[in-house]
Formats: structure tokens, sequence, C-alpha cells
């Protein structure tokens, strides 16, 4: 899977604009001034400036329609820099959700929307603390002409700020996704600050109004997919930007009279570390690419790529913990937000357990 | 039509015309392979019409120039040529070392004269090659190697002992790294020597492995006369061809992990023995390791594919070739782990006719030696720590 001229030129203008606009030590000035929003917001005005919030949305609404290895890439940069935006919410999963399975006139309604930044969406999936979409538990019930839902929702991103939720519920046999207005009666949202620092919330959904989508199933595996592929890009960018401050440590720091790169036992560490990363990336990218060619093998690659690139970011971030010595303990030091994204990104929507299970399942064992 | 679908019509032709029906079937064991050489013995009158066939047109060795009995194809129709015959699984009609190694090296440092000498008989399968690097006392640090070949005038006496040397009993020449300058720095003074195993004066003793398997020999040489004119590149300048195989050989590992069980695939094999529950497998930790390993196996190969596509980029694989090394043989290894894992008392059994004679067993226990032979984990992670992260000697 090689990138295409305009995937590199992508590449190449995304790097810089995350790096000099949405560097890590932006997380710690949002988590330090509590921020309300919880979001970069002038990074995000950047972001729509240059056409990013519309990578999935197809041209027709106003979008770039670049595909998942274009989304992939912004990711990978969004974990090396560890930068808080809403892309995985709004322009990932509510730009899939809604084109894949968006009634015309809710396609025309928001997708314009998400692509010129004016609205953010939140995904609200899982109903347990485990990511298990196969066991939904919030019910859809026929009222009158329309459908009410209720039931209660965890780790639903950005949802504190989101214009529009989409819920996963159960209608009978089937599970689909719902469109459902934040502010409208019987819905309640808890922010719940995490581990990570990004915004997250509790949704809870008392008889609300909800509106179907033309295929809200379809909607439903289409951000999932999307989802995965993307954060395990995320977490590879997370897990190769945490590597290399390490490599780059065990050329600085010296005990013992030398430095501590020369030890075998720290060499061999970092050698293991980047084959990991390394491989990691590959198949994340390969995934990504599988998807945008619609291959048969699509699902299965994501979720290999996310239950690898799950267990290699948070190998990652222990060993540059570990290896950055009393350092890497401190809050004062940046390392340690690279560990904790690592956990809490790897958790979304399906840690490497869940991922590896469905894998097995689709591989008939 | 373009070209390379015109060439593809017509290997399809050809092979559908030239390939025995018995040599398309994939190989069963060790012994179904052709090696070829002067001691052959063809295990049927289809595996020597087959190789004999494919010799004529060159493609024993594809891409090799057809002036020496290559095919002369690129890489392109290379490609198609191995998808023809994978699509009717076709075997590789023969090979050794001399493809797998020789070949290379000659074609990228040999004269023109020990070119033309050597490669048309081993794109025929006449002469079977081995390789001569380790000594008892030159393992992982193989530029130590003590072998020598003194100048004599019109020959050189080669004197020593080589060890690890693959199918040595079985080959007819060697291609082995001997020190010709012993007052040169340990890298400087070793040359690249090619010689008949049938000389006066080398002698060669199978090792038993712990797979009851002899793949290896101990090679004595005592007072081995060897022409002149059989140095690959330059005289004391052996190190470079050594290393260059080196990359080759661990390419190769990476890519490909040896075993005839590594088509297999685990999922089916574990559910025959342990059985299943719902569906899946009815060990959920055994499960869990197959699906782990898979992806990390997926990952892999995602990853050699990268390299590849860099290095045909021009980016060159370079020390890359460590990384593939190191992971290829170790994720081998843990395949015949879980393989077993998942076989039970089965794959204990050692001769059983159920169990090719012990085949799953021999396998495993063979598997352990792919992280040692052509540089073992620890040099690979050694390389790749200094060459690819630039970490200081201590």
């Amino acid at each position: 899977m090689k990138l295409n001229d305009e995937q590199q030129m992508l590449q190449d203008s995304v790097a810089r604009l995350m790096a000099d606009k949405g560097p890590v030590s932006h997380l710690r000035e949002l988590r330090d001034r509590n921020d309300e929003k919880g979001y970069d917001e002038p990074l995000w005005h950047a972001m729509v400036e240059s056409g990013l919030t519309g990578i999935l949305v197809p041209e027709e609404h106003g979008g770039i329609g670049f595909g998942l290895v274009g989304a992939g890439l912004v990711a990978r940069e969004i974990g090396r820099n560890l930068s808080v935006t809403p892309f995985l919410s709004t322009a990932v999963l509510g730009a899939t959700a809604l084109a894949a399975g968006g009634s015309a006139e809710q396609q025309q309604k928001w997708l314009p929307a998400i692509a010129e930044g004016s609205v953010i969406t939140a995904l609200a999936v899982d109903d347990g603390a485990k990511h298990r979409p196969e066991a939904i538990k919030t019910e859809a019930k026929a009222a009158g002409d329309g459908v009410t839902l209720s039931g209660g929702k965890l780790l639903v991103l950005d949802a504190h700020v989101a214009d529009l939720l989409l819920v996963a519920a159960r209608q009978g046999e089937n599970t689909a996704l719902f469109l459902v207005d934040p502010k409208a009666q019987g819905v309640s949202i808890e922010r719940t600050r995490m581990v990570d620092d990004r915004n997250a919330a509790r949704v809870t959904l008392d008889n609300v109004a909800a509106e179907p989508m033309a295929d809200g199933a379809a909607a439903l595996a289409a951000a999932l997919r999307a989802g995965r592929a993307v954060l395990a890009a995320e977490l590879s960018g997370l897990a190769r930007e945490a590597f290399e401050r390490t490599l780059q440590y065990l050329k600085e720091r010296k005990q013992f009279g030398r430095l501590i790169g020369t030890f075998q036992a720290l060499q061999h560490r970092a050698a293991l570390l980047m084959g990991e990363v390394s491989m990691s990336d590959a198949l994340a990218m390969q995934a990504l690419d599988a998807c945008d060619r619609n291959a048969d093998d699509a699902e299965v690659q994501v979720l290999a790529a996310k239950a690898k690139a799950a267990r290699t970011a948070l190998l990652a971030g222990q060993e540059a913990v570990q290896m950055h010595g009393g350092i890497g303990m401190t809050d004062e030091f940046d390392i340690g937000f690279f560990l904790k994204r690592a956990r809490a990104g790897g958790e979304t929507l399906g840690d490497a357990n869940y991922c590896a299970d469905r894998f097995a399942a689709l591989r008939d064992y | 039509m373009s070209d390379l679908e015109q060439f593809r019509a017509e290997t399809r032709a050809w092979l559908e015309a030239n390939c025995p029906e018995e040599m398309r079937q994939p190989l069963k064991s060790q012994a179904d392979h052709c090696w070829g050489g002067r001691k052959w013995q063809f295990q049927s009158e289809a595996q020597k019409v087959w190789m004999e066939r494919m010799a004529d047109k060159g493609w024993t060795a594809p891409q090799w120039p057809k002036e020496y009995g290559g095919g002369g194809l690129s890489p392109e129709q290379a490609e198609v040529l191995s998808e023809e015959m994978k699509r009717i699984n076709a075997r590789t009609p023969v090979s050794n070392f001399g493809f797998w190694m020789l070949g290379p090296a000659l074609l990228k440092f040999g004269s023109e004269e020990l070119k033309r000498q050597h490669l048309p008989p081993i794109c025929r399968g006449e002469i079977r090659w081995c390789q001569g690097y380790s000594e008892p006392n030159a393992g992982s640090d193989l530029a130590s190697l003590q072998t020598r070949a003194e100048d004599k005038g019109d020959h050189f006496l080669v004197n020593g002992q080589k060890i690890w040397t693959s199918y040595a009993d079985k080959a007819d020449w060697i291609f082995c790294l001997v020190r010709t300058d012993p007052n040169a720095t340990k890298h400087n003074g070793i040359s690249f020597a090619l010689f008949d195993m049938e000389s006066e004066g080398v002698s060669t003793r199978p090792i038993e492995l712990i797979s009851g398997e002899s793949p290896f020999c101990e090679t004595f040489f005592d007072d081995v006369k060897v022409d002149k004119n059989q140095i690959v590149g330059e005289l004391n300048r052996g190190w470079d061809v050594a290393k260059y195989l080196l990359t080759h050989e661990r390419n190769n590992i990476g890519g490909e992990p040896p075993g005839f069980l590594k088509g297999r695939a685990l999922g089916p094999l574990a559910a025959e023995h342990v059985g299943t529950e719902h569906g899946k497998l009815a060990d959920s930790a055994l499960r869990a390791d197959i699906a782990r390993l898979e992806i990390d196996q997926m990952a892999f190969q995602a990853l050699v594919g990268k390299i590849r596509e860099e290095a045909e980029a021009g980016q060159g694989v370079g020390a890359q070739s460590a990384v593939l090394k190191y992971y290829g043989t170790e994720l081998n290894k843990r395949r015949y782990e879980v393989m077993m894992d998942a076989l039970g008392a089965e794959g204990l059994e050692w001769e059983s006719e159920r169990t090719m004679g012990g085949l799953y067993a021999r396998e495993w226990l063979r598997s352990k030696g792919n992280s040692i032979e052509g540089g073992t984990s620890e040099v690979m992670l050694g390389i790749v720590s200094k060459r690819l992260l630039g970490l200081p000697d201590a």
C-alpha cells in the first residue's frame, strides 16, 4: 500500500498543522484550565479551513471525500501530537454514519454542516463498561409516528458539546442508529472527566423522541469500522511518538558515566519497540486502504489493526515511562500523557480482546 | 491485450501442457523437494521431466539473464509466472543454495568467467551447492573465522573446519569463507572461495539435531587444493560478498518461514483436536492465543509488504532485513508452540504414520533453530539498535 501524490501532500501538510497548532502543550493547558468545551478550538478552526472536517464527507455534500486512508493520515498526526479535537467523533464517526445510512434529508441537513465545521456530533454505542455492540440494551419503542429511546450510554465522545447524538438502540431483533437532539426532553448528559483528558460523557435517555435513519444498521456498522480503523492509525502515531521521544532520551541521559543508550538491555527493548510500532503502523494503513478499496477482508483487517494498535500503543506508553525512569512518572513531563491516551484510545470502540474475539469469529474458530 | 497479459496467457498454456499431473500437488514432506545435483535420485519420472522442461525454458531461475541459463524475465513477468504456478499448485522444479545464495552473489560480484562456469549448471539442476560459513569458534561472531587458504603460487591450499554446513554430505560444490590474509584486521583478510566437494581432503560428518533430522554437517578441509580463479569478488574482500548474502538470506528467512506445515490454518486444526462450543473453540485461552498470533502475523506481513515497496522504490532493504529476520523467525517459533498446544498428545507422536513420521514434533523442534541460524535474534536486535536506531556502542 503506497501513498499517492495527493495523500503524500496531505500527510506533509497535516504533520505541519498538528505540530504547529495542536501540540501536546495544548492538551496540558486545556486540562489545567478545565476548559469548558474541552477541545482545542483554534486548532479545530484551522482544520475546518483546511477542509479536514469534510475529509469523509462526499463531494456532493460539500466535503472532499478523501477516503479513510486520508482520515488515517490525519489521525496519525493527531496521535503523535495528542491533539484535542472532535475529529473522531464528528469528521469520522458522524460523517461516516450519516453518509452510510442517513436519509437524503438527513444527509442534506448534517453532512454540509459537518464539512463546514458548524456542528459537532457524538456517537453513543456502549451501554456497559465494555464495548459490546452485538448486545445493545438501549431500547427503541414505537410511539405514535416516531420512536422513543430509553437507556444509558457511556464513553460518548464529545457529547457535552454535541449538536447531534447518534444513538445505537435495539428495535426488536435489529440494532440501529437513531438521531437524537441532545437538548430534547429526557436527555441528560454528564460530562465524565477521563484519564486521557478528552471529552467523554455518560448520556441517559428516558423516553426520548428519536429520528430513525434510512438504514440505521448500516450506519452503525460503517461508523464502527471507520472509527476502529482511524483509531488504529491514531494509536500507531501515538506509539511512534512515544517511541521516538524515548529513543531520544536514551541518547541524552547519562548514568554510571555513560549514555544509557549504550546498555544492551535498553538497546534491545528499544529495537523491539521499534519493530512493534512499525508493524502496527503498516497494518493500520493497510486496513484503511482495504476499507477504501472495499476489499472482502476489510472487516478482518480493521479488527486486526485495532487490536494490534491498542496493544502496541499501551506497550509504547509503558516502555516510554519505564525507560524515562523517575522523570517519566512526573506530571510535569509529557510522556505520561501518551500512556494515558493509549489506555483510553485502546478501550474506545472495542479493546484488543474484543477485536481479537471478533477476528476469530470471522475466521470461523 | 497488454504484453503482460499476453505473457500470462502463454505461460498458462505452457504450464498446462508441460507440468506433469504429479507435480501439481503440494509437497507432503521434505523428501518431495527436488534439490538436484550429481548425486540426486529423482523420486519419479515426473520430477525429472518437470525439472528438465523448466530448465530448458530458463524458468528454474526466472530472473537470471538468459545467457547464463536463466529466463531473463522482468520482476513483473516473474511475478506472473509465480502466480500461474501457484494457480495449478505447481511445485518448484528444483532448488538449492545455488539458486538462493551463490547465484545472487555471482551475479553481483562474480567475474564473467565464473558466471559462465557456474550459473548454467545451477539452472539445469546439475550441481547442488552448500554454504561454508560458520565454524566451531565463529558463530555469531562469523568474521573471526579461522579456516585458512594459503597462496601456493598456482593454487590455494585450504585447511580448517566448518560447521552447520547445510546438506554438505549431499552437495557437489561449496562456496566458502576462507582467511587469505591472516595479518589483516578480521573483516579484511577473508575471501569467498568456490570448490568441488569431491576434491581430495574434503570430508563431512552429519550432525543429528533435536528434531532427529540431520540437515547440517561438520565439514573438514585437510590440504584441499583450490584453483586461484575460483574467488568471487576481490581477494580479501569476501566479507562484502558474505554480508550481501546474509542480508539476502535474512530476507528469505524473514519473508517465508520454512516448514511444510506453514500453510496449515491453526483455527480448523485446533477445532479438530479441542472441539467447539457454540461455534467457538472449546479452549478459550487457546482461541485467544491463535487470534493474537494471527493478528501479529498479519501485521508482520503488512510490514514486509511496506519494506519491499520501499526497496523497489530504490531505498533498499539494508538493515531492515534484521527486523524481518527477527520477527519472521520469532513468529514462526510462536506458531509452532501454538500448534503443539492445539495438537495435544497427537503432536507428541514421533514416528506414527498419522503424524507423517512425527512431522509436527520434528518441525516444532526444527523451528527453534530459525532464530539462531543466519544471525541470532540477539544479533539482529543489535543490528537494529545500532544501524536503524543509531544507538551508541558501549
